[in-house]
């Protein structure tokens, strides 16, 4: 199936709900709210025609003075992040992506934990350098950065020189007793 | 060697200690690699039949601190991994000397961000900067000569 496809039996399916749906050079996405979210990924995973058995990758977009450079005009989004979804169907051999809108001041997702358990350290990786958090996530700590690291270093407006150095010792770091989930 | 015709059968030989102390030392020398990155992998190079730092006397290659005198630090070094550098450092014992390998090690390379040390002089001492990224071998080569310079006019009187 092409992506084309897949994205027209999903607005097929959500109506209204999709905010946003567009095509670039093949490849589709649609942005829903996060409420959307579990029931639509959890179709497109198990629709035999669709089935999405793969997770390939979730990551955090910050629109926080976003423009768009083909001279579209100003970013139309009343939203200042987004979370996005890239799934592939090894079975089926096709991809497409889903988007959340993710507004401030409320910066929570449901986890996809359950359906793919790659997510769980994607989306710790979300959290960690975004700062959205994934509700009913296991272990929703800090991934890549130190435990020491305050605020979220992908976000626009990080300051881009500041440094955050680690003070603790090493047997802090090491003898973690949180589990390693 | 052809020593022993010059020696004519004396069962001594005079010298100062600092002299062959550190003739021993410089030639002696036991790295512990520390590799976070490419120029680990450049490392491998130096150490194999190729280039042979065996040439130089630091082929022995430790991976525990105990045992190594020579700390190579090769890579990025991030934050996060800050205080593991400097613990290894600390658990090396006297005398010992300390290379960084390559731009990252130096001066944090193109990551100049939020997750990277920007060089390892921030938290430990650092006798050779090897410039490149990753060095050629030679320039490894070439840092281990110049330690074995450094080595040859220290004392043993006044360690580090």
């Amino acid at each position: 199936m092409t992506e084309r496809e897949i994205m027209a039996r999903v607005q097929a399916k959500l109506g209204a709900k999709v905010l946003q749906a567009y095509e670039f050079r093949g490849q589709c996405a649609v942005t829903i709210a996060p409420s959307e979210l579990r029931p639509l990924l959890t179709w497109l995973r198990d629709d035999s025609d669709i089935q999405t058995d793969w997770l390939l990758d979730v990551g955090g977009v910050d629109y926080l003075g976003y423009s768009p450079t083909d001279g579209s005009g100003d970013d139309d989004r009343e939203w200042r992040y987004e979370v996005a979804y890239q799934l592939y169907s090894m079975r089926h051999n096709h991809r497409f992506r889903v988007k959340v809108a993710v507004a401030e001041p409320n910066l929570v997702v449901p986890s996809v934990w359950d359906l793919w358990g790659i997510a769980n350290w994607m989306e710790r990786e979300v959290w960690d350098l975004y700062g959205i958090r994934f509700e009913g996530h296991p272990n929703l700590r800090r991934i890549l950065c130190h435990d020491e690291f305050v605020g979220h270093a992908l976000r626009k407006d990080y300051p881009i020189n500041k440094r955050q150095k680690l003070t603790s010792p090493v047997e802090n770091i090491l003898c973690e007793k949180a589990e390693w989930a | 060697m052809g020593l022993e015709n010059e020696l004519e059968g004396m069962p001594v030989l005079a010298t100062r200690l600092d002299e062959v102390i550190n003739w021993g030392r410089k030639y002696a020398l036991w790295p512990l690699p520390y590799g976070t990155a490419c120029c680990a992998i450049e490392f491998m190079g130096v150490v194999s039949s190729r280039f042979d730092v065996s040439r130089f006397g630091a082929e022995l290659v430790r991976f525990s601190p105990r045992q190594a005198d020579l700390l190579l630090v090769m890579g990025t070094i991030t934050q996060k991994m800050a205080p593991v550098l400097k613990q290894i450092y600390d658990q090396m014992p006297n005398p010992k000397w300390v290379v960084s390998m390559g731009a990252c090690a130096s001066s944090g390379g193109f990551y100049d961000n939020y997750s990277v040390v920007q060089g390892i002089d921030e938290l430990i001492p650092v006798d050779v900067y090897v410039a490149g990224c990753p060095p050629r071998p030679e320039n490894v080569i070439g840092a281990i000569v110049k330690i074995q310079e450094k080595i040859s006019h220290e004392s043993i009187r006044n360690w580090r």
